[in-house]
């Protein structure tokens, strides 16, 4: 039972990160209908860029004061971040608006492999270790089984993760839903056309779609940074593929539905690798999503779709 | 009221020949989206030989009907039989009904219970073809290729399976030739032969409406559905358009479509049901349903306790719109104008007038 | 590739691709009669490009971190990031000088001249064919004959090439003809390498018989993996067959007791020529016909191996468009929807498409064991999925002829960059090319794209005709977007 809570907490951790990479997916697949393969690895980026500042902070400015310090890199990382994610929308994507549907995926792979050798030529190949920023936690309780005592923890920086996470999902569904932007958003899902002679600037409300997808990528490499503490250039791809999964596991095209998918796979995860193997436990994820979108093709959330004839 | 309900029952009982000889019966059919009910215990036939026309107003479900009847659809409740071979067969359709079959065929009689098939079986064994509202053509393949592929199911058998065809066996070729064949044919009854070697997306707006129904034709149906044939043709293709379905007809296709151009539909139709709300008003010849009061009503836009104001209605119509030559009936009765009224009644309804 | 300028005319709804957006440039330069306007706004865009290439650059030019004794390390590289920076304006500005905001764009003239012959010389891509036809028949004598010390290299270059133009040719029947997205297609791939490597070690059969049972066993994966997918859509079936691709690579990785596990396994026989090796024993094939026995002599076998593979999926395919099931996989990418009112068993046409497709990924695979001797995992990820897709797609879907010509340019062009060794003398000794060179591969992709969506060679040749065949141009022919 001990080991069970554990993994539960372990598990919502992670899929918070899955979840705001999810949100990235989700959002720019619902206004312009692509894949944007090449989002794992802005969450890279982000997580390089985050590193980067860490260390600058730290060593070379003398920064001590940890709360401030990570509130500067966070900054600077969702920042820096976003200009990658409007650079590769505006360089990849935008000069093929309106072409065929392969066109921009295949721009979007290679976008991919550029931004991750891109990294792996500057940064090297060699993962970069950083040591546990923010140690401790609340011990929720203590349980004693034949193999010895378990104790269950929820460490601060779970805590961190899983606040942000909510603070963040918050303000992003106040923006979709209350602001103009939100609204211009919402009306390009719609039909790009239509809200283009109503004077919505397509482009603009496009390119902010992006850079918010990246800003929130940039929260993910970041608490992935401080909760794993390991970083090289590839974990985009894999981390990518698992929020594409998470995103069309909740309904593509829905905010709740990514974060909901990226929480499930987080935990179909965690669980997999504590109870079953460690080995399989992205076969088990993707074997999820397989599932999922045999029998219920518009994801958990997503609006079902019906066959216009 | 029940006056004019009797007459169109007498005017109508000339010719009725869907009750006796149906290849198709709609019977107690219902649609649900979720919690809007689409067609709503809807039960008709269409006659064999005949050409039926299913009308009413925007968003009436007529298409929805014919998505059910072609498989695209599964309807929520009803059944659906398609029949090959004269009569009623009433029989062999409560068996089949009973037996959990989907559809029996033996010699040269055939029925098919199409809400338990799937779409493509439709098409490929109960024969029943269909066009489609928004036009639905390969775009990037000629026109004859079009035509070759409605030819798919009889091509491939004759290919082998594709393992004769990759060989170069001899049989295949002769098959293609064949094919190609009643290809040019109805490529020359919708006048679309110089056209054959361009892509189908190439054609001007009439001729590819005019590709999907040669389309739907090489698939050898015994029942055509058309959706919207006529929408967007001028005049004189209009025209073209009734006497090829005339000629379909009369070359032993039964044909069901769903049609806004009354003159196209008045013009050519045997048989008309008309649909309002999911449900049926008004079913009969052209004559019964022109003068039906709830056709009237439905296509004007008049609620239901108005429906005593209608002669005032009409009359306004009437006087707006002219009395126009050929009116069947030259009683001075105002539902006997309903074709001016029906003319209007499109307009009116393309401003979400209905109701 | 971080240049980017903000003031190219970005219209909304209609550009496809730069031909559009060079048609914009060019209005713009006609209003733009005062040429020190032009050369202003170069300026400024490039200014603007260069800004952003320090900051894109700033976190992974500027700075880098390193592994050091006690923890990690950062420092500064000012230089490098300077120079980046100035190199970005400098090549933005002569862009804009030279071919964006010109008057006369240089390489207009070009690309109208290439694209009019096509026109021009009517069955250009017909001669192309054929002189690529005996080119490839007749290669490794060429490369023998004309450079004799490099022959083994160049050969085995070829080898390549020839694998990811039939991977290419095996993709396209389900990508390029049926339409359907498939993102893991390197699956069957590795069932093919797989299922020849386990026959020989266990079984002990030769290339020649495990070969149409690797087919088999790579077909068969790709109905039982088609089977629950092939009614998604278009992006959900991508993303599923990736997942499929990455699920079969994991299992080949930790299924130690039957795979290997990541340590793979090794030792699979070459292939014979009717029994015999080519090898230098009494009995091999040298010996066999009286020949001096030279290692080309393997390469060449296997060269031809793999060209008489591809040469057959070649024709396969050409046949089996002009069947019936051929036509009803361009229907279905055309509108799935019509395919099955005209009474086309649309699942059972795609499975077809996918086992097919999948048979010859399988073929492509024992090849790639039997050549390399070794397979481990590492062969078959995503990239290698991700390749073959970029060149069927940059070819142009469909396309046979655009699909060799893009393995050609991709492939060749990123194994070339193994042999500028003399850059180093310009960069100085630290620099290796070689790791460039999948970045030039990705930037390579996304500029051939934006060049043209529609890959190199874009129209479609009828399958039938009642008088005569005319080609069809891509803007008319769908790429699976109905469904």
């Amino acid at each position: 039972m001990e080991y069970f809570f554990q993994q539960l907490i372990n598990g919502l951790t992670l899929g918070s990160i899955y979840g705001l990479i999810a949100i990235g997916y989700t959002m720019v697949y619902g206004i312009i209908g692509m894949i944007n393969f090449a989002h794992g690895d802005i969450f890279m980026i982000g997580a390089f860029i985050s590193l980067a500042m860490f260390l600058v902070l730290t060593t070379v400015l003398g920064f001590a004061f940890l709360p401030v310090v990570l509130l500067l890199v966070l900054i600077v990382a969702m920042l820096f971040t976003s200009a990658w994610g409007w650079a590769v929308e505006r360089v990849a994507y935008r000069p093929l608006r309106g072409s065929f549907r392969l066109a921009p995926l295949i721009t979007a792979i290679g976008m991919s492999i550029v931004l991750q050798n891109f990294v792996q030529i500057t940064q090297g190949a060699r993962v970069k270790p950083l040591p546990p920023q923010i140690p401790g936690g609340i011990t929720l309780f203590q349980g004693s089984t034949e193999a010895g005592t378990i104790v269950v923890q929820l460490s601060y920086m779970q805590i961190i993760i899983i606040v942000t996470t909510v603070v963040l999902m918050a303000a992003f569904t106040l923006i979709i839903n209350r602001t103009s932007l939100g609204r211009a958003q919402r009306a390009c899902e719609q039909d790009r056309k239509m809200a283009a002679l109503l004077g919505v600037d397509v482009d603009r409300t496009i390119s902010l779609t992006f850079v918010m997808g990246a800003a929130l990528a940039a929260v993910a490499g970041f608490m992935f940074l401080l909760l794993y503490g390991v970083i090289d250039f590839y974990i985009g791809f894999l981390a990518g593929v698992k929020a594409f999964t998470a995103a069309v596991l909740g309904g593509i095209g829905s905010l709740p539905g990514a974060m909901l998918g990226g929480l499930l796979i987080g935990l179909i995860e965690v669980f997999w690798s504590g109870y079953f193997s460690v080995e399989y436990k992205d076969v088990a994820a993707f074997s999820i999503l397989a599932i999922v979108l045999i029998f219920l093709p518009s994801g958990l959330l997503g609006r079902p779709e019906v066959e216009k004839v | 009221m029940a006056s004019l309900i009797e007459m169109n029952a007498s005017a109508s009982a000339v010719h009725r020949r869907w009750e006796e000889d149906p290849i198709l019966s709609v019977q107690h059919l219902t649609m649900r989206f979720g919690g809007l009910v689409a067609i709503n215990d809807l039960s008709f036939d269409v006659g064999r030989g005949d050409i039926t026309a299913l009308i009413g107003p925007n968003g009436a479900g007529k298409t929805t009907v014919f998505n059910c009847v072609t498989g695209f659809y599964k309807p929520t409740e009803g059944r659906i039989v398609m029949r090959h071979g004269p009569g009623r067969q009433d029989e062999l359709v409560r068996q089949i009904t009973a037996s959990g079959l989907r559809w029996k065929k033996e010699d040269g009689q055939g029925i098919f219970l199409l809400e338990r098939m799937p779409d493509h079986e439709i098409s490929a064994r109960a024969k029943v073809a269909r066009t489609f509202q928004n036009i639905r053509l390969f775009g990037g393949m000629t026109v004859l290729e079009n035509l070759l592929v409605a030819q798919h199911n009889r091509l491939v058998v004759a290919s082998g399976y594709s393992f004769g065809g990759i060989l170069g066996l001899p049989t295949y070729r002769r098959a293609e030739k064949t094919a190609i064949e009643k290809a040019v044919y109805w490529l020359e009854r919708t006048h679309l032969i110089d056209r054959a070697d361009d892509p189908a997306a190439d054609l001007p707006y009439g001729a590819q409406r005019r590709l999907e129904i040669a389309r739907a034709m090489c698939t050898d149906p015994e029942l055509l559905c058309l959706d919207e044939p006529a929408a967007g043709l001028n005049p004189r293709e209009s025209a073209e358009l009734n006497e090829l379905l005339k000629f379909i007809r009369d070359n032993g296709t039964s044909v069901l479509l769903i049609e806004h151009d009354m003159g196209v539909v008045m013009e050519i139709s045997d048989h008309i049901v008309v649909l309002d709300y999911g449900v049926k008003i008004a079913d009969g010849d052209a004559m019964a349903v022109k003068t039906d009061p709830r056709v009237i009503a439905a296509y004007l836009g008049v609620e239901e306790e108005e429906e005593i104001d209608v002669p005032e209605v009409l009359e306004d119509v009437v006087e707006q719109v002219g009395e126009l030559p050929g009116s069947p009936n030259t009683e001075p009765e105002p539902p006997a104008r309903q074709p001016a009224a029906t003319k209007r009644s499109r307009s009116r309804a393309g401003k979400g007038g209905k109701a | 590739m971080t240049a980017s300028g903000t003031h190219v005319p970005a219209s909304t709804q209609k550009p496809v691709g730069a031909q559009a957006q060079a048609e914009d440039r060019r209005s713009l330069g006609r209003t733009d009669t005062v040429s020190e306007n032009r050369l202003a706004a170069s300026l400024r865009d490039a200014a603007v490009a260069a800004f952003l290439a320090g900051v894109l650059g700033f976190f992974f030019i500027g700075l880098r971190t390193d592994l050091a004794p006690g923890g990690l390390d950062i420092r500064m590289r000012w230089a490098a990031w300077i120079t980046a920076i100035i190199v970005v304006f400098v090549g933005r500005l002569a862009l804009n000088v030279f071919v964006f905001k010109a008057a006369h764009p240089v390489g207009e003239d070009i690309g109208a001249k290439v694209a009019g012959m096509g026109r021009a010389v009517p069955g250009l891509g017909k001669w192309l064919t054929r002189a690529l036809f005996l080119f490839a028949l007749v290669l490794p004598f060429f490369f023998t004959t004309f450079f004799p010390g490099r022959d083994r290299q160049f050969i085995d270059l070829a080898i390549l090439i020839m694998t990811y133009i039939m991977l290419g040719w095996g993709l396209n029947i389900v990508v390029g003809l049926a339409g359907l997205l498939d993102l893991g297609y390197v699956a069957f791939y590795a069932v093919g390498a797989y299922s020849f490597a386990l026959l020989a070690q266990h079984f002990e059969i030769g290339f020649w018989a495990a070969l149409p049972l690797a087919g088999l066993l790579a077909a068969f994966w790709g109905m039982i993996l088609g089977f629950p997918v092939l009614r998604l859509r278009g992006d959900y079936l991508a993303i599923v067959t990736l997942a499929f691709g990455e699920i079969i690579r994991v299992v080949l990785l930790n299924w130690y007791s039957f795979t290997g596990g990541p340590n793979g396994i090794s030792g699979i026989p070459k292939p014979t020529f009717f029994g015999l090796e080519m090898s230098r024993g009494d009995d091999g094939f040298a010996a066999f016909f009286g020949i001096e026995y030279d290692p080309i002599q393997r390469f060449m076998y296997l060269y031809y191996i793999i060209f008489a593979l591809a040469l057959l999926t070649n024709l396969v395919t050409l046949r089996l468009r002009k069947l019936p099931i051929g036509r009803a996989w361009e229907a279905l990418r055309e509108d799935e929807i019509a395919c099955r009112s005209l009474g086309i068993n649309t699942r059972n046409t795609k499975l077809t498409a996918f086992a097919i497709g999948a048979m010859f990924g399988g073929f492509a695979g024992s090849f790639f064991a039997t050549r390399q001797g070794f397979i481990s995992p590492e062969s078959f990820s995503f990239i290698e999925s991700a390749m073959i897709l970029a060149i069927v797609v940059l070819g142009g879907l469909g396309s046979q002829l655009g699909i060799v010509i893009a393995s050609i340019v991709m492939i060749g062009g990123i194994e070339m960059l193994r042999n500028l060794g003399f850059l180093t003398e310009i960069f100085g000794p630290g620099f290796d090319p070689v790791q460039y060179r999948m970045l030039i591969f990705g930037l390579a992709m996304v500029l051939i794209m934006v060049w043209k969506p529609r890959g190199l060679v874009t129209t479609r040749e009828p399958t039938a005709a009642l008088r005569e065949k005319k080609r069809i141009g891509a803007d008319m022919v769908a790429q699976g977007e109905g469904h």
